[in-house]
Parts: structure tokens; sequence; C-alpha cells
């Protein structure tokens, strides 16, 4: 009797405003798909003229690729490019799977990667970059390390600033004695390849039992993520040493220390050296090269190139012939924004090298560039 | 009478499925189908993470199988994989950064719930609230620029002169290792244990403590003996909630833990946890072991932590289910 009653109770009459959220969420789901037949698609050949390129990878060159594309895009409004940095192993992922149009990494790629790709995959170099070995000692500026003294240091055999060996090429430094904190990247980062690359070239120890890689198994040391990691632990941890992209350190101020090349000189990273670390290098045929510990004057010997993945063959020729274009414009003008960003230029006989790679780059067989 | 009470539904205002179709709610069934339709989307959900995460690291499963948890060894540049090292950093912090933040955490939820005057309750419920609406990414940068210098500087140094003959607190200080994520993780926690401490101590009426007081107990006799053993299946199912979020904490605990995969019996050296192996190394990952390698980390913190929530439910619930029931 109780229930009934109350269940009475509960019975609501229909009124005006039952039927209200009901006919709200029709009209929404129906604005919904008016609105988004709409807007204008952003798929090639919906509105005529307009390309849209998407690329994604390595996180080294992003500002430099950020500037291209803006800048690009003022002189080719039709054109649009646009960029994820993601890490150089997610572009290589992202190309070889083709959900981008192209890749971008510091390292080249492997023939696993190659393997998995449909149809061959190119190697552009675009520009050259630095790693900067930065300390944090106070009041010591003017630091010179060679690659044994640098290898030692990460490698955990040379424990204190005071060292003999730091001593014989500093003599004119009052070192501390302080023990010496290693500050590696804990993250995969082609950065870290770079690196490990110059010191597996200057010592056959490290290569056996270290390695080189965008990740590997550091013997001390410990490991902060990203560039903006190692600088912030860098600024903080006195007597501390680590590797970063040449941008962190000059832009965070840090000390950074000069490295003896080949030729015997102590350089410090910058612009000009990097380029002269290019200048004599035989590119392979895939136009890739390792340029650490570079022979010439003034080279700085912990420089890379970074590349552009494209598909040889594009499957899309309106998408392929504007990259084709914009890579074109990227190797001639483009590279005039490089110096301010830190970057360095390409060397005149890299760039005969990747024109002529450019004009064989083929969509559907017929090729893209003509008459450049 | 008869025909008006077969117009009735036997049962509470359930729809019975022998009904006539002219008498059943379809407003009502439609409800109830779309709300178990969610409900049942997220068990879905849960268990085709489970069942992608089991095909992810299939590879590294039959490589490595059992090497894979008892192995020290993480190389990505010759391609072998052990987890031990993650394993010791991530259980240690978060059980390290139980010890510190229990015994706090309950202290406030204590006060919170027992001893604080009205007009203070309210100010300070919400400022331990609002430590738990900070990004883990602050934490990280605070970590860096603040508590690690504090760490290096003053506190493992006076640690480490007080109990230096203890293996734990030797070796080289950097500010940057297992205690100082251990304490940032600690800070983390502290909301959650805290939140559900006072819930706790809410749920459990208070005849309990009346009947001390009237025995002659002082206040903090009649918690200590009223409260606290009736809600410490509820206290210990907060502080594994804790522990819980302890377990799966990447940013904060990435930028402060120092990233070496070894294992040392000093807090004061670096290490690494699962969650931040899998942040640091999974974007730049190519060859397919290594992402199996660490798909396979991923899947042994999903496994962690499940569990440890299953286990803070059931304790959870222990509570409630004996102060409602009939307990004299």
């Amino acid at each position: 009797m109780d229930m009934r009653n109350s269940q009475r109770l509960f019975v609501s009459r229909p009124s005006l405003f039952s039927g209200l959220p009901l006919l709200a969420f029709a009209l929404f789901v129906l604005l919904g798909c008016e609105s988004s037949k709409g807007r204008p698609s952003m798929e090639t050949g919906s509105q005529p003229g307009t390309v849209s390129l998407n690329g994604a990878g390595a996180t080294f060159p992003f500002p430099l690729y950020s500037k291209w594309m803006s800048e690009y895009n003022k002189i080719n409004p039709d054109v649009r490019i646009n960029y994820q940095s993601i890490g150089s192993g997610g572009g290589i992922r992202q190309v070889t799977a083709g959900t981008v149009d192209f890749g971008a990494s510091d390292a080249p790629m492997d023939a696993d990667s190659q393997a998995k790709a449909s149809g061959t995959i190119d190697h552009i170099p675009t520009t050259l970059g630095a790693v900067a070995v930065s300390y944090n000692l106070a009041g010591i500026q003017g630091l010179k390390l060679d690659g044994d003294t640098l290898t030692q240091i990460f490698h955990g055999k040379i424990l204190r600033w005071n060292d003999a060996k730091l001593a014989a090429l500093n003599p004119d430094l009052k070192l501390p004695d302080q023990a010496i904190t290693v500050i590696y990247r804990s993250d995969g980062s082609g950065t870290t390849a770079v690196f490990t690359d110059y010191l597996g070239t200057v010592s056959p120890a490290w290569k056996a039992e270290v390695g080189v890689g965008k990740s590997v198994r550091w013997p001390v040391g410990l490991g902060a993520k990203g560039n903006e990691g190692v600088t912030g632990q860098l600024k903080v941890s006195p007597g501390s040493i680590g590797y970063i992209e040449l941008a962190y350190a000059l832009q965070n101020k840090l000390a950074i220390a000069a490295i003896k090349n080949k030729a015997g000189q102590f350089v410090l990273p910058d612009v000009a050296a990097v380029t002269a670390a290019a200048s004599e290098v035989s590119l392979s045929e895939a136009l890739t090269a390792s340029i650490v510990d570079a022979a010439g004057p003034g080279a700085y010997p912990i420089s890379s190139f970074t590349y552009l993945l494209v598909h040889r063959d594009a499957k899309d020729r309106r998408k392929g012939e504007a990259l084709a274009r914009f890579l074109w414009w990227a190797l001639h003008d483009g590279q005039k924004f490089s110096s301010a960003l830190h970057y360095a230029p390409l060397p005149a006989s890299v760039t005969a090298k990747v024109e002529s790679r450019l004009r064989s780059l083929t969509a559907g067989g017929q090729v893209l560039l003509s008459g450049t | 009478m008869t025909a008006v009470s077969t117009e009735f539904p036997p049962s509470q205002g359930q729809v019975s499925s022998r009904r006539p179709p002219s008498q059943v709610n379809w407003g009502d069934r439609a409800f109830k189908v779309t709300t178990a339709g969610f409900a049942i989307l997220i068990i879905v959900t849960i268990a085709a993470m489970a069942l992608e995460m089991l095909t992810a690291s299939k590879l590294s499963l039959r490589e490595f199988g059992w090497r894979f948890l008892t192995s020290t060894d993480w190389n990505p540049v010759v391609g072998t994989f052990g987890a031990l090292p993650f394993i010791y950093g991530t259980v240690v912090s978060s059980l390290l950064a139980l010890a510190l933040a229990v015994p706090v955490s309950i202290a406030v939820a204590m006060f919170l719930s027992e001893m604080a005057p009205p007009q203070l309750r309210g100010p300070l419920a919400f400022a331990v609230e609002l430590l738990a609406a900070v990004p883990s990414v602050v934490y990280g940068l605070w970590g860096i620029f603040a508590l690690a210098p504090l760490m290096r500087d003053h506190v493992e140094p006076a640690l480490r002169a007080i109990f230096g003959f203890l293996p734990f607190f030797q070796g080289p200080n950097q500010g940057f290792g297992l205690l100082t994520g251990s304490m940032v993780l600690a800070i983390m926690i502290t909301p959650t244990i805290t939140s559900v401490s006072r819930e706790v101590f809410r749920a459990i009426p208070r005849t309990f403590r009346e009947a001390a007081l009237a025995l002659g107990a002082t206040r903090w006799e009649s918690i200590r003996t009223g409260v606290l053993p009736v809600a410490r299946p509820g206290l210990v199912g907060a502080a594994i909630l804790g522990l819980g979020r302890a377990l799966g904490e990447t940013m904060a605990v990435t930028m402060l833990i120092g990233n070496r995969p070894e294992i040392s019996a000093s807090l004061f050296a670096p290490s690494y946890t699962m969650a931040s192996v899998i942040a640091n190394e999974f974007t730049e990952a190519t060859e397919d072991l290594y992402l199996a390698a660490l798909a396979e980390i991923g899947l042994l913190l999903f496994a962690v932590t499940i569990l440890l929530n299953l286990v803070a439910r059931l304790l959870v619930w222990r509570v409630a289910g004996t102060t409602s029931g009939g307990r004299a």
C-alpha cells in the first residue's frame, strides 16, 4: 500500500520542459553537422591551389624548420606545411608507415627501418648543428678538453676536476678539487647519438664498452629529460658537466668547453666552426655522413647533419612537387635563416649533391622538378 | 481491489521482463540500457588496454621470459633489457614516499575531522586539495630549482652526519636521487591520503568517541582507543590508494630521481622508475624489441597498479561494512 502511494507521487506530468533537453540535443547535433560541412576541408583538391603537407620528426632542427615553413608560406601562400617535433624515432616510424608526407631525423635511418618502408626513402641534409659541452664550475671560464679526457670523464675514469690530465690541458686555470658530476640525456635523442658517435670515434674503448646510439647505457652520471632538463640540472649542480644543443648553451649563458679537433686546435662551437666541419665531408650515396672529429682547420669536432626524410617516388604528384620545391627553396634561400638560430648553413659541396638528388625525385616515375 | 493490484508491479518500480509491452516503461528501459552501456564501456576499455599491452610486449615476453624481471642490464645499444632496476626504483620510491606521507596525512585528517575549529576546517581542507591540483611538471620544476639544492646542501649532509653508519645514507649525494624523488612523491600523495582518511574518520559514528570519553579518556586516548582501531582498515586502504598514485607518477619523479638504471643501497644514489623509463625512451625507440621491452614495463606497471587498487577497495569497503552493520 505504501509502495503504491509513493510511486504515485513520483509520476510526473508531461510538461513543457520535459522534451526540452531532447530538443536541445537534437539541435546541437544538427548544428554540428551543418558547421562541419561548411568548414573548408584541409585536403588538397577541395580548394583549388592549396597544398597541405605534414611532417614529423627530430626536435633538434625544429626552430629552423618552423622558421622555414612560415617564411615559405609567406612567399607561397598556397602551400601550408605542418611539422610536429615528436623525436627522430617518431619521425622515422611515421614516414615509414606513410602517415606523414616527410620525416626528419638527426641520425640516418638504419637498414631495418628502410626495409619496412614501401619504396625508398631519401635523406636530404638540411642543416648542420653542434653539440656543446657545458659545465658548471664557479669562476672557471675557457675550459679546454680533448677527445681522450672527454671520453674518460663520461666513462667515469676521471673523477675530479683537478685531475692531472685536465690540469695538463688547462695549465692557466685553477681547477678545484671537486667531484665531477656527469649529466646525460635520459631520453633517447639525436643529440646523444651525435655525442656518443664522437666518443666512439675517438675512443675504441668507449665504442666497445658503451656503444653509439640515441640511448646508451651510461657508465656514470645522472640523467635528465630533454635539452632543457640537462640545462636545468647543469645550472643547479656545481661541478657538473653535460652535453646540450648549442642554442641552449648560448641562450642560458652556460660555460662551453673548447674541444680539440683533429688538426690540434681547441675550437668552440659556433656557426663557422660547424660549417668548416662539413666542408671536407664526402657524403655517402645516400647523402648521409658522420662529421664528428672532422679533419680540416677550424672544424668543431662534435657536429652533425640533420636530414629530412622523403619518399623517392611520391604517391601524390601535387604534394610531391610542392615538397620538392620547398626543399629546393630551403637548400638555397632558406640557408640564410640558419645562422641567427645557431645552425650552420650547408657548404657548397653538399649543396651541389643535394640539388642533383632533388632533381631525381619522382612521382609515379615522372620527375618532379624540371627546369630548375 | 484485485484489478488494481495487477496494475502495479510487484517489486519497487523495476520493469519486470514478463510485463506486456503496453505496460513497460520504455523511457526507463532506455535509461537503464544507456547507463549500463557506459559502465560496460569502462570495463571494456580496461580490458582492451591490458590486451593491447600484452600484444605489444609479446616480442619481449618471448625473448626474455622471466629473466626480464630479474636482470639488471638495460642496454638499448646491444638489445638486452632487464627490468629489475626499474622495479626496485618504483617500489622503493613509492614505499618511501608512503612512509613519509602517511603519518603526516593521517595527522592532518585527524586534525581536520576531530580537532580543528570550524572556521579553520574549510580553508585548511581547501589548502590540502590545492596540493593535489598542482601539475606534476610544476612539482618537477620546483624540485629542480628548490628541493634538489636544499637536499644536496642541507638535508642529505645532515642525514649523513647523523645516520652515516647505515648503508642507506652513505655515498656521494648530488641532490638528484632516490630520496629527493621520494620526497616530492610524498608531497604529491598527501592530499589523496588525507581526503580518504578524512572520509574514513567521518564514517565512524560519534558514539565510539563518546563512549571512550564517558569512561574518562583524554582527547588523544579517546581517538586512540575509540576511533583508530575501527578506522585502521580504511586508513590502510587510503594509504594504498596513495601508493597507487605514487606508482604511476611520472614527470615530477623523472625530473628529480637521476634516471640511472642501477640498484644501490644508498638513498642518495640516482635511480629509475618504470613510468620514467617509458616516458623517457618510448618516443625514440625504433627497434621492435626495444618497443616491446618498454611495453612490457608498461604491462608490469599496469598489473601492479590494478592489484594495489583492488586491495585498497576491498579494505575501504570493509570499514563501511563494519560501521553501517549491526555493531552495537
